[in-house]
Order: C-alpha cells, then sequence, then structure tokens
C-alpha cells in the first residue's frame, strides 16, 4: 500500500491550475507553455504510480474520507491494473494534444479546458466510487462541450450540443440506477448509505433487478463509449472537434463509458450480465460492421476515425461482455491500445489539416512524395489500428476474439471480419491520400516536423512495445482481473 | 367573567419574525418621522442589520433546539424545530441579498421613500411565519402577509405597464389561492376538530374515519392552493407572465423566499398532519412532480425572454422539491430542504445579473441581451455561467447535490420509476441551460457592458461562490439539513 497522494497530485494538478489561472489573468500569455508543464508534471506523477503499483492485484494508492454521510459522498481515490493505465494514458494524451495539437488561437481558454478535462477523466478513472466516479463523468461533459462547441469546425455547435444532450440523457440512468443500487445495499446492511465500489459489488440483488439496473448503466455507458446504436452523436463530435479535442474524446473519454461499464456495470451485478449477454454481444458486433462499413465510405480522414472508433469499442464491449477472462483481459488492454492509436490517429490527421486546410479524402492525393516521414508514421500507427501481429492493436483484439471464441463462436466468427475490414478500409484511404500522384496543393506540403516527430514518438514506441512486449501491461491488468471478476463469469464460456 | 388566559411564549422561537416585523415597523416609522426624506444607504443598511440579526438568532436557536428539542409554543400554533429555524435563516439571508440588489436598482430607477425595504422585511417575516407554524391559521397568516408585501412589490416599477399588470395577475390569482387554501383548511377543521397541525396528525392517526371525504378535500384545496404558490403544473400559469413583469429584484425575492416559505408551509400541513392520508395525496402530487418538471423543461426551451426562461426552470425546479414531499420521509423533508436553500442564494443572484442587464426600463431581457456577455465582461458572465450550471445541475455545484438529495429520497422509498422521468426532464433542462451559457461566450455578438454597482456585484459574487463552493465542500449544508427535523405528532 503507497500514500494515495500520488494518485491526487495526478488528479488535482491540472484542475487547480486550470482554475487557479482563471483567478491571475496575467497568467494567460504563457497559459500553453503552463498547460504543457503541468501535464507534464501530471504524466510524471502518473507514470510513477506503475512501478509502485508492482505486483499488486487490488487497489492501491487508497484513501477514503467521508464528506457527507446521509447522501453517501465520500472523496475517494485508488487505482488497481485496470485503472492504472487508463489514468497514465489520460496524462499522455493531453500533454501531446497540448504539445502537438496548438493551432487554437484563443489559447489561454483553450488551455484551462483541456487541463480541466484531464483533470476530471483522470478522477473518473482513478477512483473506488460510484458517486465520485458520476461527479467526474458528468464534469467532463463541460469541458468537452467547450472544446467542441469553441474551436472546432463550422458545424461544431450543432454537434456538441448533440454530445451533450446524448450524454446528459444517458447520464440520467447512471444516477437513479447507482442511487438504487446504494439504498438497496444500505436497507441490507444497514449503517449509512455508500456508493463504494466494495458495498456495490456486495449488494444482492435478484437477476431481474440486476438487468435492469444494468440496462440503465448501458444506456449511459453505452452513449459516451458509443455503443450502437446510441452512438449517432459521435461521428459528429469526434470530427467537428478541434484536433486535441478529438483526441481527448475519442482516446479517453470513449474510455470512460467502457471503463465504468466494466467496474461498474459488469462487475457488480453478474446476475445482470448473464441475461444481458447476448444482446449486448449483438449491438457490440453489430457496431463492428457498421462502424467498418461506414469507415470505408467515409469522405473525411476525422469521419473514418471516428467510424473505426466505433467498431473498436465494438471489440471492447465484445470482450467485456463474452464473459471469458482472457476476452476482458484483452479489452482491458484495448481500452489502452485504442487510446494511444486514436490519439496518434488524429494527431496526424491534425498535421495534415494543418497543412491542407482539411481532411477530406477526395482533396488529399500522393503525399507520400512531399511527406515521406509523415507517411511513414502513419503506416506505422495503421498498421497497429489493423493488427498487425507485432503491434499493439493485434495482442489485445487476438485475446478477446479468442476469448470470446470459446463461450460465443459465432459472435467472434463475425467479429473477426471487423479486422479484415480493418485492413480493408484503412489500407484503402491510406492508398488515396498517400500514394498516386500528387497535384497542385498536395505536393508543395512540407514532411513533418521536429517537433511534430518528436510528439508521436512515444506513442510510436508504444504502439510497437505493447507489440512486443504484452506481458509489460498484461501483468498488472490480469493480476486486477482475476482479483476482481466475479467467479460465476469465469465460469460462464464452459 | 372568565379572564383571557394568555398562552405561554418562548421568545426565542419567535424571534426571527419578531425582528423582520419589527424592522419593518421601525423603518415605517422612521420613514415617517422623517416625512419620507430618508436615504436610500439608511433604509438598505437598516433591512441589511434586520437580516443580518435574524440569521445570527437563528444561530442561538439552533443551538437551543439542538439542547432541548422541538417544541411548540404560543398554545401549539408555532413550532420550534430545527427546520423552521433552518428555513427562517435561508430566508434572512434572502432578504440580505435581496436588499442589496435593490439598493442599486431603487437607485438606478428613482424609487424614492423606504417603503419597497418594510415591505421587504414585513414579506420575509410571512414567509418565516409559514415556515415555523403549527397551525392552518397561522400558516395562512404567513402566507397572506408574504403575498400581501409581494403583490405590492411587483407592482413597484411604476414607469412599466407591465408591472401593473403582473401585480394585478398575481394578486387575482394569489387570492383566489390563498382562498381555495383557507376553505381547504376549513374543511380539515370540519372534519378533524383542530386547526393545530399536530392535533390534526394525533387525531387522523388514532381515529378510524369511515367517511374521510371531507378531510380528503381540504386536503385537495390545500394542495392546490400550495400549487398555485408555488407554480407547480398545472397551477402556474400565472408564474412566467408574473416573473416577467416584476422588477427583476423582485422576482428573484419571490422566486426564492416563496418557494422556501411555501414548501416549509406544505411539507408541515402535508407530512404533520396528513401523513396518515399519504395514499390519497401521495399520487397526486407525483403527478404535480411529472407536469412541472417536463412542462417547465419543454416550455423553457422555447422562450426568448430570460426572465420567462427562468420563470419555467423554476417552475422546473419545483417539480424537483416536491420529490422530497412525494417521499415523505425524514430524508425527503431533509433534500426538499437542501434543495430550496441552496436555490435561493442562487436564484437571487441570477436574477441580480438579470437586472443589471435588463437595463433601466428592462427592455434588455431578451435572451439576445445576454450573447457575448461573458466577453464583454467575463467576471459577470462567468458568474452566470456559474449560476445557470449549478440549476441545470452540474457537478461539483449546489444544484447537482440538491437534485441527487431528492432524487435520493424518492429512490430510497420506492420511486425509481419518478426517479427516471425527473431526470429525462433534467436533461432536457439541461439543454436550455447550457445553450443559454454558451451564448453567453458567443464572441460574435455586439453589445455594450453594463455598469456593475458593488452591491448587487456582491450578492452575485456571494451566489456563484456559495454555489462552487458547496458543490465542492456539502458537508456543512448537508449536515445542517440531515439536522434540522421537522416536527411530527
Amino acid at each position: 500500500m503507497h500514500s494515495s497522494l500520488w494518485l491526487i497530485a495526478a488528479i488535482f494538478t491540472p484542475i487547480v491550475v486550470s482554475l487557479v489561472s482563471v483567478a491571475v489573468p496575467s497568467l494567460a500569455p504563457r497559459m500553453r507553455t503552463l498547460g504543457i508543464v503541468t501535464a507534464a508534471v501530471q504524466l510524471g506523477f502518473s507514470l510513477a504510480l506503475w512501478p509502485l503499483y508492482g505486483s499488486h492485484s487490488g487497489f492501491d494508492f487508497v484513501s477514503r474520507h467521508s464528506l457527507a454521510r446521509s447522501w453517501g459522498l465520500s472523496f475517494d481515490v485508488g487505482v488497481d491494473g485496470i485503472s492504472l493505465f487508463l489514468v497514465i494514458l489520460t496524462a499522455l494524451v493531453t500533454l501531446l494534444a497540448l504539445l502537438g495539437a496548438n493551432e487554437e488561437k484563443n489559447n489561454a481558454a483553450f488551455v484551462r479546458w483541456v487541463l480541466l478535462l484531464s483533470g476530471a477523466t483522470a478522477g473518473a478513472f482513478a477512483t473506488r466510487d460510484l458517486l465520485v466516479f458520476f461527479l467526474f463523468f458528468e464534469l467532463t461533459l463541460i469541458p468537452s462541450y467547450f472544446l467542441i462547441s469553441q474551436w472546432g469546425r463550422a458545424q461544431a455547435r450543432a454537434a456538441a450540443m448533440k454530445f451533450f444532450v446524448y450524454t446528459l440523457f444517458g447520464s440520467g440512468f447512471l444516477l437513479v440506477g447507482m442511487i438504487y443500487l446504494a439504498v438497496r445495499h444500505q436497507h441490507q446492511v444497514g449503517g449509512s448509505l455508500s456508493f463504494a465500489y466494495s458495498a456495490l459489488s456486495h449488494t444482492v440483488v435478484s437477476p431481474a433487478v440486476a438487468t435492469w439496473v444494468l440496462v440503465g448503466f448501458l444506456i449511459a455507458f453505452g452513449v459516451k463509449s458509443p455503443l450502437w446504436p446510441l452512438h449517432t452523436w459521435s461521428p459528429s463530435a469526434y470530427s467537428e472537434a478541434p484536433t486535441a479535442g478529438s483526441m481527448m474524446l475519442s482516446a479517453l473519454l470513449a474510455k470512460l463509458g467502457t471503463y465504468g461499464l466494466l467496474r461498474f456495470g459488469v462487475l457488480i451485478l453478474p446476475a445482470g450480465v448473464d441475461r444481458v449477454r447476448p444482446y449486448v454481444m449483438t449491438l457490440a458486433v453489430i457496431g463492428i460492421l457498421y462502424g467498418s462499413a461506414l469507415a470505408a465510405v467515409s469522405k473525411d480522414l476525422k469521419k473514418l476515425v471516428a467510424y473505426s472508433s466505433l467498431a473498436q469499442v465494438g471489440f471492447i464491449i465484445l470482450g467485456l461482455f463474452s464473459g471469458s477472462l482472457t476476452a476482458l483481459n484483452g479489452a482491458v488492454l484495448l481500452m489502452f491500445n485504442h487510446g494511444v492509436i486514436t490519439a496518434a490517429m488524429f494527431l496526424l490527421i491534425g498535421f495534415v489539416e494543418r497543412r491542407r486546410g482539411t481532411s477530406e479524402i477526395a482533396a488529399l492525393k500522393g503525399l507520400q512524395a512531399p511527406a515521406p516521414v509523415l507517411a511513414g508514421l502513419f503506416t506505422l500507427v495503421m498498421l497497429g489500428s489493423i493488427g498487425l501481429p507485432g503491434l499493439n492493436g493485434f495482442v489485445s483484439e487476438f485475446l478477446i476474439l479468442l476469448g470470446s471464441f470459446q463461450s460465443h463462436p459465432w459472435w467472434a466468427a463475425i467479429a473477426t471480419t471487423g479486422v479484415i475490414f480493418a485492413a480493408l478500409y484503412l489500407l484503402w484511404a491510406y492508398q488515396r491520400v498517400f500514394h498516386g500522384e500528387a497535384d497542385e496543393p498536395n505536393a508543395a506540403i512540407s514532411d513533418a516536423t521536429r517537433s511534430e516527430r518528436l510528439v508521436l514518438v512515444p506513442l510510436c514506441v508504444l504502439i510497437v512495445v505493447a507489440g512486443v512486449l504484452p506481458s509489460l501491461f498484461l501483468k498488472p491488468i490480469g493480476a486486477s482481473v482475476h482479483h476482481v471478476a466475479p467467479a460465476t463469469s469465469q465460469e460462464a464460456g464452459r | 367573567m372568565t379572564t383571557l388566559a394568555m398562552p405561554s411564549v418562548h421568545y426565542l422561537a419567535i424571534l426571527p419574525i419578531l425582528v423582520l416585523l419589527g424592522g419593518s415597523l421601525g423603518l415605517m416609522l422612521a420613514a415617517a418621522m422623517t416625512h419620507g426624506r430618508i436615504s436610500a444607504r439608511f433604509t438598505t443598511t437598516w433591512t441589511a442589520l434586520s437580516a443580518l440579526a435574524s440569521v445570527i438568532v437563528a444561530f442561538f436557536q439552533w443551538h437551543d433546539v439542538a439542547q432541548h428539542g422541538s417544541t411548540t409554543t404560543m398554545a401549539h400554533a408555532i413550532a420550534f424545530d430545527g427546520f423552521s429555524v433552518l428555513a427562517g435563516a435561508v430566508i434572512s439571508v434572502a432578504v440580505l441579498l435581496t436588499s442589496f440588489v435593490a439598493h442599486d436598482w431603487i437607485a438606478r430607477a428613482r424609487v424614492v421613500g423606504a417603503e419597497f425595504h418594510i415591505l421587504l422585511l414585513a414579506a420575509a417575516a410571512g414567509a418565516v411565519m409559514m415556515a415555523s407554524a403549527n397551525d392552518l391559521i397561522v400558516v395562512f397568516l404567513g402566507l397572506e402577509t408574504l403575498s400581501i408585501g409581494l403583490y405590492v412589490m411587483v407592482a413597484f416599477d411604476r414607469h412599466r405597464a407591465s408591472s401593473a399588470e403582473a401585480a394585478l395577475k398575481y394578486l387575482l390569482l394569489g387570492g383566489f389561492a390563498s382562498a381555495l387554501f383557507i376553505y381547504g383548511a376549513a374543511l380539515l377543521y370540519g372534519g378533524t376538530g383542530s386547526t393545530t397541525l399536530t392535533n390534526i396528525g394525533y387525531f387522523l392517526a388514532h381515529n378510524y374515519i369511515a367517511q374521510p371525504g371531507v378531510v380528503i378535500a381540504g386536503l385537495a384545496l390545500i394542495i392546490v392552493g400550495f400549487g398555485f404558490k408555488v407554480a407547480a403544473v398545472p397551477f402556474h400559469n400565472w408564474s412566467p407572465d408574473v416573473y416577467e413583469g416584476a422588477p427583476s429584484p423582485v422576482t428573484g425575492f419571490m422566486a426564492a423566499v416563496v418557494k422556501v416559505g411555501a414548501f416549509a408551509g406544505v411539507l408541515r400541513i402535508v407530512l404533520g398532519a396528513l401523513a396518515t392520508q399519504a395514499q390519497a395525496w401521495r399520487p397526486v402530487i407525483a403527478v404535480l412532480i411529472i407536469l412541472s418538471t417536463f412542462v417547465g423543461a419543454i416550455l423553457a426551451l422555447v422562450q426568448s425572454n430570460v426572465k420567462r426562461l427562468l420563470a419555467y426552470s423554476s417552475i422546473n425546479h419545483a417539480g424537483f422539491m416536491l420529490l422530497g414531499l412525494w417521499s415523505a420521509t425524514p430524508t425527503g423533508v431533509a433534500g426538499t430542504l437542501y434543495y430550496v436553500m441552496t436555490y435561493a442564494p442562487v436564484v437571487v443572484a441570477s436574477f441580480a445579473v438579470i437586472t443589471l442587464v435588463g437595463g433601466v426600463n428592462e427592455d434588455h431581457n431578451s435572451l439576445e441581451n445576454l450573447r457575448g456577455l461573458a466577453r464583454r465582461q467575463p467576471l459577470l458572465g462567468g458568474a452566470l455561467a456559474v449560476l445557470l450550471l449549478s440549476q441545470a445541475g452540474a457537478p461539483f455545484t449546489t444544484g447537482f447535490f440538491a437534485k441527487f438529495a431528492v432524487v435520493r429520497a424518492a429512490i430510497d422509498n420506492g420511486g425509481v420509476w419518478i426517479g427516471v422521468l425527473v431526470m429525462i426532464a433534467a436533461s432536457i433542462a439541461g439543454y436550455f441551460y447550457v445553450r443559454t451559457v454558451l451564448s453567453l461566450y458567443d464572441s460574435s455578438a455586439e453589445g455594450t457592458p453594463v455598469p456593475l454597482p458593488r452591491a448587487t456585484a456582491l450578492v452575485i459574487t456571494l451566489g456563484a461562490a456559495s454555489a462552487v463552493l458547496f458543490g465542492v465542500w456539502p458537508t456543512p449544508l448537508e449536515s445542517l439539513a440531515h439536522h434540522a427535523t421537522l416536527l411530527l405528532p
């Protein structure tokens, strides 16, 4: 057990800097530098958690203080192997978003929102209490709404509003469901109300009730993830947002949905999971196919990545609900891996957009000749996304398909076509954008600058390392998954 | 010859009422003796000090109740419990804040004399009376004191015809509501033989009533009367017009204090006296909740006037506040109390911003006039953004915990379905709040900065700060609301 201060520092450094900078207007001109330093500090604290966590399997860096007894409100932090990498990912993506996506004119406010969003996301990942999770989960809405609407493309306002309304609508179900569970627990064991993970996971509910609560959670988290058919906000929000916004939305906020679904849905309501399993797995598979199909016909690179994210999230949810521990490990790993890949994708598209002023596929052609390094980086990230063996995407998707094939061969078989589709639509897009003879505006573009290359280095390293040495990540993830996964889901596959 | 037996009076229990009413009378005397040549600075200071004194008294009262427990006084007409103390304190804080907003408004709107503040204090005394009443007659007395003061205050802007029109509308419908209430009280007296709430509760708990028609009719009329006062749908039609026509500081005061007073009164009557009839009134309240939350949220979407928007928003809030009543548990009472006590400063401060933006003749009350406010005046606009987000129930604001507290209470007593419904309404309401907040940050809008007088700025700061401070650290207010138990028979 280590001090919770590491974790608290990782969560609150960006929030405090963001709030203080509002009160100190003289910081505004240097806000970008300040933001980068803050994100770097946040990353430092988050990275320190990794070696410290070591070979634990339960929660570490924990602390819990009651704030309002009659509401069950407590200040609560703690991470385990499942959330550890998501906390690190949050800090990393924030830092790279600030470094790599710097075209925003109104810098100070932009950086403030990014930092607030980062702190809120980290806070949601790093808590063992559903009410605290909910507060941070909801808090992410405000900064992301402002980031999309104020700095996005032409249709950004409508997209931001759609995103906001969908998420808000979903979270009502989450609130009611979680209060119901906590009240049930209080009625069963007495004492004061508690939203702690340990309390909720010991609440005895009938399978029917568990199913209804889980359906409520599925609506909330399914909107955020997004799970087909609750995804309709996501293509427009991802593509209309500024680069940093798209990065954080798809790499981090989407993971809030899948992470919440795992931690507070799958793990605490196993009886409900058993009942909804075939339906949710079907939705996940539909999401994979639908996302792949629409990615293939997307006219815009950002839309393409948005739809491909829908397919990837389909894989994650397939793994979460398959009932196999192997697949569960793969799903947790894919949350991290997809975050890395999609952040890199949106960064690269941002670089293209910076040069050409558009990310429309039809307007781009033959970029490989004038920008070979950019093309090379794009190739690596793309191959990671396709799931080339030796890169990160392969490991996680393989585990998910392997695990779910054992329990649900048909679903796994159909989902596997999604991997083929991914190769298809990504390679086709690559071909259209980078191959061929560059025409006038495309031939004149410059290659990736030194700083742009440096920004992508950490992500590319992660893509390779997580592909070659997945055990680095799978060890803590596997230990924690074994620790928390209920016995029923371990047997469900047999 | 019989001598009139004087009931024993526990003066500490009624001290806030005495302070506020005494402040009002003292100011009236001072105005009369100086032939109305009394400075605005003096009247504001006097009002603020009276309100402050009432808040300080509440501290001693709280201590007393904590030590000696809840009690009744003046022949059981006045209840002295944590609930009345806290409600009184909240009302006094609202008076304090309103007196500052009104100070700047009076200077700007060229209102002469001390009458505004006299009425302000008197109306507040009525609201406190409602909150501490343990007798239907005293509830009525408080209700009328509050309402009559408000009728005049709504009409106070003599330069605008809409102000007088709003007052007339409010007077007619308010009078109608009062009549319904007093008729309901009479029927309850007829059915149970007492006007004392705890006695009614005791009677109903210990007697079998074969034909409860009179009691039920009385209950229904009282609920309708209160429905009018808190503007719950379908008794809400007056409120957008009155909110729009009344001078903005008065609207803020009305939104805050009527809510506190009326909800305190209705909780006392329905839970204190009629808890045994729960199967009769809970479905009715459920209908009011669902209609209020949805109608308030949906009609707010199409408003172009910010005061009408906030009127519909307050209808939506009334629905949420009723949730605590519906759940009919101490948790529910604490939830509603927390809701009104956090809503009051936020809504007074919101209308303080509207007062400034609206201009002298209130011809800048369109949502268009708010567009870009946070670009022109970052602090003023930012404060309004915080206040609106708090009303929307954004996390880490008091508004979130208010909704949380009442929804939690409802679910605790079998209200999962109603919780789902009100949260759907809340997400509709969230849409218009956030749309308004976003328009504050519109950089393309044109407009001139509005002057920011000191006293009003202080109120806005306090309102926004309370929303955030107690949103991050809700411990003290939660603990107060939780311990402010209602005296039950």
